[in-house]
């Protein structure tokens, strides 16, 4: 049977706002679904009850036929749920390669492994090695993630997520405060997943291109309500969103 | 590379004092055969295994515990109980073992599951709470305990001075029941550290940097981080409980001023943080510089303070009076400290360009 990732009348409030409000929406493998929507849309919130990080207020998140809201965020991930951060969370003091490694162990069920020595445990070396080239930090590897550029920190939060070999992937902007020259390698790297057709992929973006470019799919948020789904040209057209979100920020339509 | 678990001390320096400690603590039976040395060089050995046991939760979990001298407390009450209740034989050694380490390990396992879901300052809280509660239980059951005298008792035959193994005629010192037990210490301490330093470095060990470092990041990595935090605990409290054995051992006798007062937890802290949190070795560094400073500080200022006398200087006597000598030890420590915030392990590593990634490569 193949992957499936719903939320059914997804609603989370904090005293009484509504940061998402009844939204349910259903995701197939091989689409990548952008999320877009202006600051404050819900977006990130949305984000963060599907991969466990806040829970429902109400609703329910089915995925791959389990009901899954009530389960912890590492019960989420070592289901399957990747997730990659807006705000760079990784693991300051350890290095890039720790990192790495910390996120390819995880993946590999080791998690209680006290007996063997990093140094033995070649099989988890190598795959680390392999994403680390694979997100071009190889040259980094022995660098404390604290002493990062921010575009290399972008990377290596994406390495882990790759690392943890999910079934779906949620980027939450994962360009933002990127360079130029360094967002093609993180575009790239989205694309290559996209190949894997039994993947579902998330993205929220704000860049308009980016979304334009890669996205099969886009679902607008805006005031915690979903107002449109559907291909990337149809959606960007409707009224609702040149109101809702293209009118709030014009430089993106551009 | 592989007894050191990858991890080795990465600093010429750092090596260097390492052995210099290691090998000193080895010879010191026929180096120094007096009580006093020998009982600062078991002291020593015990320590460090005690304090690299409390470097695993503070260093490598950044877990702040209060408890590790009741798991300390609890190693040493059994042994000394089983001794003094069965009698000198190696059923009571045994019996004390027995008896004590699951029972550390099992309230290590209690309090964690409890209290390490939630803020690190409530485990603090309750680690606090549970070591008092334990120490005034420890006293006031004195039928069991000997309340505040403690419990002496006698060792199996073996391990007693009395006990001639090796004769001085044959290898110039002797090696007595006494000797053995030093290097009954000094071999379990010495495989305690070595433990410690695997788990450390192991991909369990990782995880618990990763919490130190991010918790947040390591359960959304998809590990239960409660678990592997109460299993540090567990692991802590373990080792600490033998230390705990072995100083009861050494000793023969086992009391709250021994084992479970609140100084030892104190002694434990500024160990760690003087030889260098989450390195394991500042454990052996620490536990050396300040067992040291404890026991031979004040003999030296006493000697200082009179040639200062004799040669007529000023103040100076008065202010290097062996009286003073705690004023000092403190002043030392803050110096430390303050000289050195990351330990005297973190500053020789520093010595060092840059981090380097890990000794496989």
């Amino acid at each position: 049977m193949a992957l499936t990732l719903e939320t059914r009348d997804l609603t989370i409030r904090f005293g009484g706002h509504v940061a998402v409000n009844n939204v349910s929406c259903s995701f197939r493998p091989g689409e990548l679904t952008a999320i877009v929507g202006p600051n404050g849309a819900g977006k990130t919130t949305y984000f963060n009850l599907i991969s466990g990080q806040l829970r429902a207020s109400a609703g329910h998140i089915l995925f791959d036929g389990t009901d899954i809201t009530q389960h912890s965020a590492p019960m989420r991930t070592r289901a399957g749920l990747g997730r990659a951060f807006q705000l760079t969370n990784l693991f300051p003091n350890l290095t890039v390669e720790e990192n790495v490694r910390l996120a390819v162990q995880a993946a590999n069920g080791t998690h209680y492994d006290m007996l063997r020595p990093w140094m033995v445990r070649r099989d988890l070396i190598a795959r680390a090695d392999a994403i680390l080239d694979q997100v071009a930090l190889g040259s980094r590897r022995g660098v404390a993630a604290t002493a990062l550029s921010h575009g290399d920190q972008r990377k290596l939060e994406v390495a882990l997520m790759i690392a943890l070999e999910p079934k779906v992937f949620m980027f939450d902007e994962p360009t933002a405060g990127m360079s130029i020259d360094e967002v093609p390698v993180v575009l790239n790297l989205i694309a290559q997943l996209k190949q894997d057709k039994s993947k579902i992929i998330l993205l929220v973006e704000h860049k308009m291109d980016v979304v334009r470019s890669l996205a099969d799919r886009i679902i607008v948020l805006h005031n915690g309500q979903l107002v449109a789904d559907g291909p990337p040209a149809e959606v960007i057209a409707s009224p609702i969103v040149q109101e809702a979100y293209l009118g709030v920020a014009p430089k993106s339509a551009a | 590379m592989m007894l050191l678990s990858g991890d080795p001390p990465r600093s010429r320096v750092l090596t260097i004092v390492l052995l210099v400690i290691i090998l000193a603590l080895a010879a010191t039976p026929f180096i120094f055969p007096g009580a006093k040395a020998m009982n600062v060089a078991a002291k020593i050995c015990i320590f460090a295994a005690l304090v690299a046991s409390y470097d695993l939760l503070l260093g490598y979990t950044g877990t702040v515990s209060f408890a590790h001298t009741m798991f300390y407390g609890i190693g040493s009450y059994a042994i000394a109980i089983a001794l003094y209740t069965m009698g000198p034989n190696w059923g009571a050694v045994a019996t004390g073992i027995v008896i004590g380490l699951p029972l550390a390990a099992l309230l290590a396992l209690a309090i964690g599951l409890f209290s390490l879901r939630v803020a690190a300052i409530f485990f603090a809280m309750i680690t606090l709470a549970v070591a008092s509660a334990f120490q005034v239980l420890a006293s006031q059951m004195s039928w069991l305990t000997g309340g505040e005298d403690g419990r002496s008792f006698q060792l199996p035959d073996l391990l007693r001075p009395g006990t001639v193994l090796i004769p001085k005629s044959l290898i110039g010192f002797e090696f007595n029941g006494r000797t053995l037990t030093f290097y009954l210490v000094f071999v379990a301490s010495t495989l305690m550290i070595l433990a410690l330093l695997r788990v450390v470095n192991s991909p369990f060990g990782r995880v618990l940097q990763a919490i130190r470092e991010n918790r947040f990041r390591a359960e959304a990595l998809g590990f239960r981080t409660v678990f592997h935090l109460t299993y540090a605990n567990c692991l802590a409290a373990l080792v600490a409980a033998s230390a705990g054995i072995l100083n009861a051992l050494w000793l023969r006798y086992a009391g709250p001023d021994t084992s479970l007062s609140f100084s030892i937890m104190l002694d434990i802290l500024l160990m760690v943080v003087i030889g260098g949190m989450g390195t394991i070795y500042g454990a052996i560094i620490g536990a050396a510089i300040f067992i040291l400073a404890q026991n031979y500080l004040q003999s030296l200022m006493g000697v200082a303070s009179k040639a200062a006398g004799e040669a007529g200087l000023p103040l100076l006597p008065g202010l290097l009076h062996p009286d003073r000598w705690l004023l000092w030890l403190g002043l030392l420590f803050i110096a430390s400290v303050y000289f050195f915030p990351t330990g005297v392990v973190g500053r020789l590593r520093s010595g060092r360009a840059g981090k380097t990634s890990d000794a496989a490569h």
